[in-house]
């Protein structure tokens, strides 16, 4: 992919803290305008990795890009924004106030942050909270508010470092959302998490990482790629339907309603099912089943995730 | 900007945390009673006016060493956890991440700290000298060249306990700065004691903790100046002996203070946050 194109390159990116290694040498690159899952397990390296992109944390040795400058370039930090793991910050602060601080701190002039802040904390949904102290604020209110402050500069990079920590089902909902509204405004997202069900339903592509290496790195889209387990539910199966559908597929079991087998790829599926109706066959539903990301992550990590 | 953004914030902190009106609060006790002393004050027939003076000056003295040790402690206690305490908690990540430099972060905050210490010096020393003069007509002599030193001594507290905070933890970085300054403390009254026995070896030892921790001696040449006159003659005072710090040693604590800075902002551009 063309430099240009890409919001994050990294190459051979190794940290370590005395002698232990905390990012063994991670090479990883992510497009422009891409919602990109970083998972691995805990210690995996992932908060380190981020905190290098940054640049709060200076690497060993490797090289890092962002938005085409290196890693923690002062200027390009106007173009990123940053929700840290477990947000806090200044207890003695209101809501907004923390907003116009920070608004302050990216150096956006007063009268664009008398609209924005408003918006913002309506899009958290902390309009009723707004002057109140955040010693007050409950973790899933904290996240929220890091949650906007990470949107103020209307960054073109978003670093989430487990955003939906702390949050209830409607917080994560709203995370979900977004980070939806955030690429479609064109922003890249990059996404440190480990709950896997959101990774699977917000990225377009994860990376596994294990001990700061990436192990694989994945395309979450809706096309199935390879060997793919279908099952099938249909009524009236004659006898010779199975052994007629092993011209596409193979482990065929047919139990009741549930025809179960393996194709070598889901371009067989048009076929497979004019078969099934060309027999007779009532076909009530046919799904490839994919597996989960879960699964996947098991079966790269480890179950041991790497401690 | 960010360096102002980040000054203002301090203060904001100070005054949200009631910590300016609790500062001003102990400041008016502190002159009330200063002023109450001042005013029942009485002088039996045998008191000269020159000695009267002496008296007078010598109890202006007292009132800012208190205050002088006020104002240290206070530098301390505020200034402490504000760059380690941030560093701990990761509140540091969603300011150092913004598009200002380090530098300009570790400035911003200790200018606000400058700021507050300036003005609460500026205000109880006025306070002081005001109620004095007000009440016994006496007004030192080089009150603006001692609060220079005074203020001097505060912030070079302020910029070791920022060095510290740098490295260490909050709780360290106490007991350092403060640790520090108490052997410094000790050093002077150290040479003090050996200007008296003539004990050149040990005056050597106080000068050494002068040079590893100038604070002390800055107060010691405040006092120096604003001593009357013959306090001064005598050679014995209980502030400022016959072994005053030298105006070479003013100026390595100046040098001392900007060294102590260009460090602090060496090691918190380097360091991992």
């Amino acid at each position: 992919m063309p430099a240009a194109d890409l919001a994050i390159r990294t190459r051979g990116l190794r940290k370590m803290f005395l002698q232990n290694v905390a990012v063994e040498g991670l090479t990883l690159e992510v497009a422009r305008g891409e919602v990109f899952g970083f998972l691995g397990p805990n210690g995996a390296g992932k908060s380190t990795s981020i905190k290098m992109l940054l640049g709060l944390v200076s690497p060993t040795s490797g090289e890092a890009e962002v938005l085409g400058r290196r890693a923690g370039d002062v200027p390009t930090r106007s173009k990123i924004g940053f929700l840290p793991e477990h947000f806090q910050f200044y207890g003695w602060l209101t809501a907004a106030e923390l907003l116009h601080v920070h608004g302050r701190l990216y150096r956006i002039p007063r009268e664009v942050l008398r609209r924005r802040i408003p918006a913002l904390l309506e899009l958290v949904g902390l309009t009723p909270h707004r002057d109140k102290r955040l010693r007050n604020f409950s973790k899933g209110m904290l996240q929220r508010i890091g949650m906007a402050q990470a949107l103020l500069n209307e960054p073109e990079l978003i670093f989430l470092d487990e955003p939906t920590s702390g949050l209830d089902p409607i917080g994560r909902r709203m995370v979900r959302d977004i980070i939806k509204s955030q690429r479609e405004r064109g922003a890249t997202v990059f996404l440190n998490s480990h709950l896997l069900s959101e990774v699977e339903i917000t990225c377009d592509r994860v990376a596994f990482i294990k001990h700061g290496q990436v192990l694989e790195t994945r395309q979450l889209d809706s096309r199935f790629e390879g060997e793919t387990t279908v099952s099938i539910r249909a009524r009236n199966l004659g006898p010779e339907i199975a052994s007629g559908l092993a011209q596409w597929g193979s482990s065929i079991a047919v139990q009741g309603e549930r025809i179960s087998l393996t194709v070598k790829s889901t371009d067989v599926l048009p076929d497979l099912l004019r078969y099934l109706i060309g027999r007779g066959v009532d076909v009530y539903e046919a799904t490839p089943q994919r597996p989960s990301l879960e699964q996947r992550f098991l079966q790269v990590v480890g179950e041991d995730g790497g401690l | 900007m960010a360096i102002w953004t980040l000054a203002a914030l301090t203060f904001k902190e100070a005054a949200r945390k009631k910590l300016l009106w609790m500062a001003l609060l102990v400041g008016l006790a502190f002159l009330a009673l200063f002023g109450f002393a001042e005013h029942y004050q009485t002088f039996g027939p045998r008191v000269t006016p020159l000695l009267r003076k002496q008296i007078m000056n010598t109890q202006f003295l007292v009132a800012l060493y208190v205050l002088n040790f006020l104002v240290l402690a206070m530098t301390v206690l505020t200034s402490v956890d504000t760059l380690s305490g941030e560093i701990a908690s990761g509140t540091i990540h969603a300011i150092a991440t913004k598009p200002l430099r380090r530098h300009q972060l570790l400035i911003g905050k200790w200018l606000g700290f400058v700021g507050m210490l300036t003005i609460f010096l500026a205000l109880m020393v006025t306070g002081l000298a005001a109620t004095t003069h007000w009440i016994t007509g006496y007004s030192p002599r080089h009150l603006l060249q001692g609060i220079s030193l005074m203020w001097l001594e505060g912030v070079l507290l302020l910029t070791v306990t920022f060095l510290f905070g740098t490295i260490f933890s909050t709780l360290s970085n106490g007991i350092l700065a403060l640790g520090l300054h108490g052997l410094a403390f000790l050093g002077g009254w150290i040479e003090q004691f050996a200007l008296f026995t003539n004990s050149e070896r040990v005056a050597t030892i106080g000068v050494i903790a002068s040079i590893v921790m100038p604070s002390e001696a800055l107060w010691r040449r405040a006092a120096f100046e604003m001593q009357s006159p013959l306090v001064g003659a005598l050679g014995f005072s209980p502030f400022a002996g016959g072994a005053t710090p030298s105006a070479a040693m003013i100026g390595y604590a100046a040098v001392y203070c900007l060294a102590t800075l260009a460090l602090s902002l060496r090691l918190f551009g380097k360091r991992d946050l």
